[in-house]
């Protein structure tokens, strides 16, 4: 079992299989809320579902109102079950803390891979 | 960050639900952005009020805050997804205006005053040189920040809320002077002479300027309505929400000039216009007012519509603070404008109302607004208030 330390940007237990991108996400207007796809045309990881899944992502883009969209997932049930950041920014933040969804950053994303079983507890984020 | 133990309780809860989640927002942006303690603001706009972009699970969020939430500062609203007196005039559905109003009930049950308007400065909300404050709303945010010298990030709805509900924010990014300084000199060469020029201005600004603070020199003149469409523009378009300008922003003479030199030239203004304008002739709405009209543009509106009438398939739009609007009530504005058939839209604007669908085709003075509609699938031009009165009054765009 291989454990990385992050940052704690909203505390808690999560767990999951990893949904990993290099690339930022939206989720005013990238993510379908009602389903949990991504729906931005070009993103890595458009028509995947992150519903449940811990997402590894660089950080959040776009619009303020991504932090209600993650709120309004969460209350439908198509939220991730976590979240890891390389450097988390205000809009993923918020949004994370609005939810209570477990969130660190400051972790290198680059060690992990989509599909594999991952655990989020206060900040600590260990493979399985 | 330094928590005061006062803080510290409202963090682990003493002070009930909504100020424990503001300060567990504050601290952890505090922690994100290397603040090192709270400060104290002045006042809090707060965005997010259009029920069009908060859904129904905005609304309950908004709901839980409102069951102990209430607000320490003064605190001002941004526009709303519709006219809360006149929704059926502009085509609202029942199910939407329904929901809308629970959104502004909540925020009622917080005490925060419901502006609706995205002028908070032009209403009542008018923060000092200096003074501290967390905003929303990124072309009020440049206002405050630029032409009356007070401090602030570009804040999200929640954030600002955060702010409101604890009367502090974290002091970071623009509360503090060494990131108030301008980044890069920009020399305006071009003539700027009608309001939307300024909207034109801006994209050229924002663009070349992209996340930078500009010192802008070679302004001969400026007004408050021409100062207040370049904010919305240059934030809109890229720049960060500050610039100075030399001979009109305060403290724009305790700045050095950058050294870094851009210029902005009459054909930068031309294709600033070329881009945002679409090819297009035919007009289904025309809507003056984003940022919303202060009393002196309706006036102008009203004397370019006295005794003419808007054309038969054309809607136009006003968009104004219900506050600026009963000064248009005394002085008759409002009464030649209805006659003409143009609609007043307080409390709202182009921008946040669901309009998707509804118009194929826009004609507006602003540069920001030409950029939120392309959102919703609509074809712009942008031009001066004499422009936008007569597309509205032929049906097309003439120029």
């Amino acid at each position: 079992m291989e454990q990385l330390k992050g940052r704690i940007i909203y505390k808690g237990k999560g767990e999951g299989e990893a949904l990993v991108t290099t690339q930022p996400i939206s989720f005013y207007g990238g993510v379908d809320p009602e389903t949990g796809i991504v729906i931005e045309k070009g993103h890595e990881l458009e028509g995947q579902s992150v519903k449940c899944k811990i997402l590894v992502f660089p950080q959040g883009k776009g619009s303020t109102v991504g932090s209600y969209t993650l709120y309004r997932m969460k209350k439908s049930g198509t939220a991730p079950a976590g979240m890891i950041n390389k450097e988390c920014e205000t809009i993923i933040a918020v949004g994370a803390i609005i939810s209570e969804i477990p969130c660190v950053d400051k972790i290198d994303i680059s060690k992990f891979k989509t599909g594999e079983k991952i655990r989020i507890e206060n900040g600590v984020v260990t493979k399985q | 960050m330094q928590l005061t133990k006062q803080e510290q309780k409202m963090l682990d809860g003493a002070e009930g639900y909504a100020v424990q989640k503001s300060m567990e927002i504050l601290t952890a942006l505090g922690e994100i952005f290397g603040a090192k303690s709270l400060i104290k603001v002045g006042s809090v706009q707060v965005a997010g009020v259009s029920y069009h972009n908060l859904g129904d699970a905005g609304l309950e969020f908004l709901n839980e805050l409102a069951k102990d939430g209430k607000v320490k500062v003064l605190t001002t609203l941004n526009p709303a997804g519709m006219d809360l007196e006149n929704w059926q005039q502009l085509g609202i559905s029942p199910e939407f205006a329904e929901k809308q109003n629970l959104v502004i009930e909540a925020f009622e049950r917080m005490g925060i005053l419901v502006s609706c308007t995205c002028t908070p400065y032009l209403i009542g909300n008018l923060p000092l040189y200096g003074e501290h404050l967390a905003w929303s709303e990124s072309s009020a945010v440049t206002f405050a920040n630029s032409v009356l010298g007070a401090k602030t990030n570009r804040e999200g709805g929640p954030s600002a809320l955060a702010a409101a509900f604890i009367g502090k924010t974290p002091c970071y990014g623009l509360h503090l002077d060494e990131n108030r300084v301008p980044d890069i000199h920009v020399q305006v060469n071009a003539e700027i002479r009608k309001l939307s020029d300024w909207g034109a201005l801006g994209f050229a600004i924002g663009k070349k300027a992209e996340n930078k603070i500009p010192f802008i020199t070679g302004i001969k003149s400026v007004d408050l309505d021409e100062l207040k469409s370049f904010c919305a523009s240059v934030v809109t378009y890229g720049a960060k929400p500050l610039f100075y300008m030399k001979g009109v922003t305060p403290g724009a003479e305790l700045q050095a000039q950058p050294k870094e030199t851009i210029t902005i030239e009459q054909t930068d203004i031309t294709n600033a216009y070329d881009t945002i304008n679409d090819d297009v002739s035919g007009i289904e709405l025309v809507c003056v007012g984003c940022p919303h009209c202060s009393i002196n543009e309706i006036a102008k509106v009203a004397e370019l519509l006295k005794g003419k009438t808007v054309a038969e398939g054309t809607e136009f739009w006003v968009a104004t603070s219900r506050n600026v609007k009963q000064l248009a009530d005394k002085r008759g504005y409002t009464q030649v404008i209805e006659a003409a058939g143009a609609k007043f839209a307080c409390d709202t604007c182009m921008a946040v109302a669901p309009l998707k669908g509804r118009f194929k085709s826009l004609a507006t003075t602003s540069a920001k607004g030409c950029f939120y509609s392309r959102q919703n699938n609509m074809k712009t031009k942008m031009g001066s208030i004499e422009e936008c009165v007569d597309s509205a009054v032929t049906g097309k765009w003439n120029s």
